[in-house]
């Protein structure tokens, strides 16, 4: 069990600045991200983007101000459950337990949610029975390699990830045999990369059917995924029988396990009361990019306002006869644990 | 020169909404959608990365070439067509007079 002041869920840039006012306020924080890194869309989706709206920044790369937060709050030694999705919250004597869907348990008094755009998920193929078939052949990130030893394998995506699998399961010899699905003639990935699939194939390695899409399923009769139907732009339908079907078709947002835990919300964002920013649950509080209220911006900067109000109500709600004023870093410094 | 454009957005249902976009707002489709609350996500904020904004161009308006990220990203997606676009990367400019976009499945 982690104990802690403040549970943040979500690593974004608002949730690591929270942890410094938290911290400034003698509060400490553990945060829950399921992505393996921090920085949250900052670091998935647009590292190399620049910020232009950071105050006191002309210009910052994001993967920068990940990296200088994370530089800010060290002295408060936040600590971090990364890769794990918070999935349930219970109440016990006053505090919150939350559990990720690895079985981390965490309890803390507060939670702030810092959640962002949600959770990221791989995004899913539009084929009726995919759900069925999860985990009974159908996988969409590649754990273990030595998983597929001898195995038949179907992956279907474009990018880099199904570039970059499909050559180290056939160059390793770990697969029986492959099928590389795509949906163009061309691939965007890194050119060497392109290079090596097309003289796989080439030579007979894998077999690369482009200008088609996985459209169907189907299953022995254990449930297991026994072929799939392959759709030809012009050719009709393929079907290739396969142990396993690997969608690679990277991740997307979505608001996950917290959308069941009796929050209000309004269009898939977490209401929030502007005064501090809590929710309609007393102890949980909703920042950034994840809330709504009235005259809401989507704002890094609005993000770190919100945890900074956030954590005063915090601290008087756990302090309640606590005298407590502002302090200014200029006068005082920053002190950690 | 003309402050706003007419654009024509068919949503899921097959339902046509004639809009009148400004083009002095450096908007681009997706935010257009956005302000009249038509279901598009955006969930990126426009910067071609998430796909939430395909639509599929049903006019015959020029449009400029896609960008590499735009075509990269859509490599991603789904219910791809040949006449797939990212909203977020249609400007809004006097250039698009009269086009007709139909939003992509979700």
């Amino acid at each position: 069990m982690v104990d802690t002041d403040i549970l943040i869920i979500g690593a974004g840039p608002c949730g690591l600045f929270t942890v410094f006012e938290a911290g400034l306020l003698k509060l400490h924080c553990h945060l829950i991200d399921s992505l393996p890194v921090p920085g949250g869309q900052l670091t998935e989706i647009y590292p190399k983007k620049p910020i232009y709206d950071i105050p006191g920044y002309p210009i910052v790369q994001a993967g920068d101000l990940v990296a200088n937060l994370m530089k800010q709050i060290e002295v408060f030694k936040p600590g971090f459950t990364l890769g794990e999705t918070a999935q349930t919250i219970e109440e016990a004597e006053g505090k919150f337990i939350v559990t990720t869907n690895k079985g981390t348990q965490h309890r803390a008094p507060v939670i702030m949610i810092a959640g962002g755009l949600g959770v990221f998920e791989p995004r899913k193929p539009p084929i009726a029975n995919l759900e069925q078939v999860e985990d009974k052949g159908v996988e969409y990130i590649i754990r273990d390699p030595e998983f597929y030893r001898n195995k038949r394998v179907v992956i279907s995506g474009g990018g880099d990830s199904a570039l970059d699998w499909t050559i180290y399961l056939k160059e390793n010899k770990i697969v029986k045999n492959l099928v590389l699905v795509h949906r163009r003639t061309s691939f965007r990935g890194h050119l060497d990369s392109v290079q090596k699939v097309m003289d796989m194939a080439h030579a007979g390695e894998i077999e690369l059917i482009t200008e088609s899409e996985v459209t169907a399923i189907h299953t022995g009769n254990n449930g297991h995924v026994a072929s799939v139907v392959i759709k030809h732009a012009t050719q009709g339908d393929l079907v290739r029988e396969t142990d396993h079907f690997i969608p690679l078709f990277g991740l997307t947002p979505n608001l996950g396990p917290i959308a069941d835990w009796g929050l209000d919300l309004e269009k898939g964002s977490v209401k929030v009361n502007t005064f501090d920013y809590s929710t309609n649950r007393p102890g949980i509080y909703a920042i950034g990019d994840i809330n709504t209220y009235p005259g809401k911006l989507k704002l890094i900067l609005c993000g770190f306002h919100e945890g900074t109000l956030a954590v005063q109500s915090a601290f008087a709600r756990l302090y309640p006869n606590k005298k407590n004023v502002l302090k200014y870093t200029t006068v005082n410094g920053v002190s950690g644990f | 020169m003309k402050d706003t454009v007419k654009v024509t957005i068919i949503d899921r249902e097959g339902l046509p909404h004639e809009l009148d976009a400004p083009t002095d707002m450096n908007m681009n489709i997706m935010e257009l959608c956005k302000s009249y609350e038509l279901p598009v996500e955006g969930t990126c904020g426009g910067m071609a990365l998430c796909a939430s904004c395909q639509v599929y161009l049903e006019s015959d308006t020029t449009l400029p070439e896609q960008s590499d990220a735009e075509l990269t990203m859509l490599d991603q997606a789904f219910h791809v067509k040949d006449n797939s676009r990212l909203g977020c990367q249609i400007r809004i400019t006097e250039s698009i007079e009269g086009i007709v976009l139909r939003l992509a499945p979700r």
